[in-house]
């Protein structure tokens, strides 16, 4: 297994790579997976009508508020701008990703943004900040993985989520925040030491951020402007 | 199995406002030098994002906003072991042993 962080370490960026990084976080798509089919089926929808939506859509939060406000009979148009607004965040994150991928073509860009989660988003980040070099294969290998094993994990949940006993038994759904947690501190760990307390601090306003902000909104309203905000606030408090 | 022709459609719908968002940046970005300022600013992209989504699974939305304490009290062992090995893999595993340990016995 790779270890993250040590500098100067080179890791040959290649699809197999890109494979073998995205291990990690698989426990967390096959059990959110899960529950996205399960949660799917049990509003109405087909296991054939699942398989599409995790194949066409491809984002856990937003299958979950699809299914949701499908039970609660909303109309389409509501259900179309709530997917709108829950996957908006991935604008930033493809921004953030795109200025690494300029030297290839328009085609296997759109192949990259297409399939960006905030999972893959993680992963990649984490190269960019350890200033490795990503290659489209090495991304495709990541993204790939990551796609293939949530349709067989949605499509699973669809099928058999009757069988599979309490999830939550095993401690699956910690296994989301656990990697957004690794992610986080893997982030922070690669930063250099004369600006930690800079990025230290930004967590925090961060933290306050959402607390604020989800008093009045969604959470993936809140998320995306604190994510603003903070990045904003880092900018003009920079040295 | 089946699928109705207006569930096909508003699950294209859907993919078509959820793909939009993810393709537009790599399409815009590559026809365009992006100033210093914008570069530093996605710097913080990352942090940020991840910061504000580790929140966002501890907190329920709603007034006032209240906190899921399970779930702070088993993410403070999992930052001290992701600090420690710096492994995505080994942390997610800590993270849900832990879970399903304090599930185990507190009942």
């Amino acid at each position: 297994m790779e270890v993250i962080g040590k500098a100067g370490e080179k890791v040959r960026l290649d699809f197999k790579q890109g494979v073998k990084d995205c291990i990690p976080t698989l426990l967390g798509y096959i059990s959110i997976g899960i529950a996205a089919g399960v949660v799917g089926v049990a509003a109405g929808m087909s296991a054939l009508e699942v398989a599409l939506l995790s194949i066409l859509v491809y984002a856990g939060s937003a299958q979950f508020i699809f299914a949701a406000l499908l039970l609660d009979g909303s109309p389409a148009a509501a259900i179309i701008l709530t997917t709108f607004i829950v996957n908006l965040r991935h604008f930033l994150m493809s921004a953030t990703l795109a200025p690494h991928f300029t030297r290839y073509s328009v085609g296997r860009n759109i192949g990259i943004g297409i399939l960006l989660t905030d999972e893959t988003f993680g992963v990649a980040a984490g190269k960019v900040q350890q200033k490795q070099r990503m290659s489209v294969s090495w991304m495709n290998g990541l993204n790939i993985t990551a796609y293939l094993c949530w349709i067989i994990a949605c499509i699973a949940g669809a099928l058999f989520g009757n069988w599979i006993a309490e999830p939550e038994m095993f401690g699956l759904d910690f296994a989301l925040t656990a990697m957004f947690l690794a992610l986080l501190v893997l982030q922070l760990d690669a930063i250099d030491p004369v600006n930690i307390k800079h990025y230290l601090k930004l967590v925090l306003y961060i933290a306050v951020l959402m607390l604020i902000l989800s008093c009045f909104m969604s959470s993936h309203m809140a998320v995306l402007l604190a994510t603003i905000i903070g990045a904003t606030i880092g900018v003009i408090t920079e040295k | 199995m089946s699928i109705s022709i207006s569930m096909l459609l508003l699950i294209a719908a859907c993919a078509a406002v959820t793909a939009l968002p993810r393709i537009l940046p790599f399409l815009i970005i590559r026809n365009l030098k992006l100033p210093n300022q914008v570069m530093k600013w996605l710097g913080y992209i990352p942090v940020c994002i991840l910061t504000a989504l580790v929140v966002s699974n501890f907190i329920e939305e709603g007034e006032p906003v209240s906190f899921d304490w399970q779930t702070i009290t088993i993410m403070v062992p999992t930052i001290l072991f992701a600090i420690w090995t710096k492994s995505l893999l080994l942390t997610v595993l800590f993270g849900m042993l832990l879970m399903a340990a304090l599930r185990f016995f507190m009942g």
